[in-house]
């Protein structure tokens, strides 16, 4: 659906994307993270020809951003960071207006802003001013203006930046439902986003390819081992930390326990293990058997942010180790 | 075309729904209207001495007063137009719009020549106001209306000439005040180009004083269509488009 090769686009000084290659198959929903500035914008404005690349090419559905323009915007969604929105117009009319831009025959028309109305459910708001609406109805507004064409590929720039909780979790939804008639790239630096919302990552920091990878596959891949985080409580006497840790540490397969937090009387461990070998049935055992109170027993999973960080700081080991 | 339509439709529906059209068109009105009733008050003066002295024939109409009132349009068209002109482009850059326009499947022409149209058509919609105080002209004379045709020829060519460069000067600026600005100081260099050939006639001069578009309106005024003038007035628009285009270009590749 998307492929892009060694894309770079350089500015008069700075190089906001340098050698970017990733593919995009069809239907999938994309995240595209990294944090300000790191050229995730200069990228989408790429892919929907609002700029020309500097170096290395970029091919939606097959065809090329900078010979066969007309052809790629006809099959591309964009909803960029603000709206592009004319607040003179009502909504209807607006919707109308872009529609006609996009290339629909009058016929079908009518019923397209119709049909993406409600879809975005601004149909309440049909003939209100775009000027009236609040921020989050305007979001709603540029995404119906995003899907009027019904374009193959959307691509979505930070979607819910600025938008209260409520919005964020119904604008998230919409662009779930979205997926499947439409290949999806939606830009973000809020990493839980991509959790939500995506099946594929694609990580760039400083204009540079971090990671692309599902995102179960970049969770499992950098977390070398699981852990497991416990919490005790005592029933008779109160608890010793050092006792409890060496316990512990004795039940088969655990590689590390670190005492994380002391709640009251009750004691809060990190336990990890080697991946791939089962220790929670072993631990509880332990706990029960040594005649303290289990009060839980949960996974930690890696988060985003900790992806994140393991990888910027990698590629910064590397780039560091290289000078040396 | 369509795209162009869909466009020129948009931006001339823009003028009305916002004040500034209507703030151009009251201006417009108010200071013509002026123009108007002195220009008449004169010849109606005038024309009373005239008969006093016991001269017979009639004063001419077209000459004392439609003249100086085209010519008087002109220099007021110089003040409308970078209002008319400012926001075509500064304000879809301020308001992001032009992204939206920028990747639809629409070429930069398209845009460009729809703008540019929405806004001469604007700019005729005022010449009608001025049209509307020549009417009493008729009703009390019989002034030639052919001259008068061709005097609004010339200011529609006139108008879309620099309408043409107010496009390219809004299209360098995300900031109105700046493309209204810009637009007036070149309106008003083109207009002032003209007073250097009378007293000066080297040729530099005489190239200076070409540039200017008041010296190609006159010959119009006096209801003289000489195709010189309109080659001028149309390579202007021909010029101003282009440039307009260049700059949309530099958008993409500098932005």
């Amino acid at each position: 659906m998307i492929k892009v090769e060694s894309l770079t686009k350089r500015y008069a000084r700075t190089v906001a994307v340098n050698d970017i290659s990733f593919e995009v198959e069809k239907g999938q929903i994309v995240g595209f993270l990294g944090p300000n500035g790191a050229g995730k914008t200069t990228t989408m404005r790429v892919l929907t020809c609002f700029l020309p690349p500097t170096a290395g090419t970029a091919k939606i559905v097959g065809f090329d951003v900078l010979k066969q323009p007309l052809e790629v915007k006809r099959r591309i969604g964009y909803l960029p960071e603000t709206p592009p929105l004319y607040p003179e117009m009502e909504v209807v009319e607006y919707l109308t207006f872009v529609g006609k831009l996009k290339g629909i025959a009058r016929a079908d028309l009518k019923q397209r802003v119709e049909e993406v109305a409600e879809r975005c459910a601004i149909g309440e708001y049909r003939y209100k001013l775009i000027s009236k609406l609040s921020r989050g109805y305007r979001q709603r507004v540029g995404l119906a203006q995003a899907i009027i064409h019904n374009p193959d590929v959307l691509i979505l720039d930070e979607p819910t930046a600025g938008l209260d909780p409520k919005q964020i979790i119904e604008t998230r939804e919409l662009i779930k439902g979205l997926a499947g008639d439409h290949t999806i790239i939606l830009s973000t630096h809020i990493l839980s986003e991509v959790e939500q919302t995506c099946q594929h990552v694609i990580i760039i920091d400083k204009g540079k390819l971090v990671a692309t990878d599902s995102v179960e596959n970049l969770t499992h891949r950098l977390r070398g081992s699981e852990s497991v985080a416990v919490e005790i409580a005592p029933r008779d006497s109160a608890l010793d930390p050092v006792l409890v840790r060496q316990r512990l540490e004795q039940v088969a397969g655990v590689s590390r326990v670190i005492q994380k937090d002391r709640r009251d009387s009750r004691l809060v461990f990190e336990v990890e293990s080697q991946q791939g070998r089962p220790v929670r049935g072993e631990l509880a055992r332990a706990v029960v058997e040594a005649g303290w109170n289990l009060n839980e027993l949960r996974p930690v999973a890696l988060s985003l942010e900790e992806i994140f960080l393991a990888l910027t700081a990698a590629e910064k080991a590397d780039a560091t180790g290289g000078a040396q | 075309m369509r795209n162009t339509w869909t466009l020129y439709c948009k931006e001339l529906k823009g003028y009305f729904s916002s004040w500034v059209g209507y703030v151009v068109i009251a201006f417009f009105a108010v200071i013509f209207g002026y123009f108007f009733y002195v220009a008449t008050a004169i010849f109606v003066n005038s024309s009373f001495q005239s008969q006093m002295m016991g001269r017979g024939m009639p004063m001419d109409m077209n000459e004392w007063v439609i003249r100086p009132l085209m010519m008087n349009v002109s220099v007021i068209g110089l003040f409308v137009i970078p209002m008319i002109t400012m926001r075509l482009f500064a304000e879809e850059k301020r308001s992001g719009t032009i992204e939206l326009l920028m990747t639809s499947p629409v070429r930069d022409l398209e845009i460009i020549l729809g703008k540019w149209l929405a806004a001469t058509t604007f700019y005729a919609v005022i010449l009608v106001i001025s049209a509307l105080n020549l009417a009493f002209v008729f009703i009390y004379g019989q002034p030639d209306w052919k001259p008068i045709l061709v005097a609004y020829l010339g200011l529609l060519l006139q108008g879309g000439a620099l309408l043409a460069i107010g496009a390219f000067i809004s299209s360098m600026t995300r900031n109105q005040i700046i493309a209204a600005g810009g637009t007036f100081a070149v309106c008003l260099l083109l207009w002032v180009f003209e007073w250097l050939s009378s007293y000066e006639t080297t040729a530099l001069a005489r190239a200076v004083s070409y540039a200017s578009v008041l010296t190609h309106f006159e010959p119009f005024a006096k209801g003289v269509l000489d195709t010189r003038d309109m080659i001028y007035y149309l390579s202007a628009i021909f010029f101003g488009l282009f440039l307009t285009a260049r700059s949309m270009e530099s958008l993409r590749w500098r932005a």
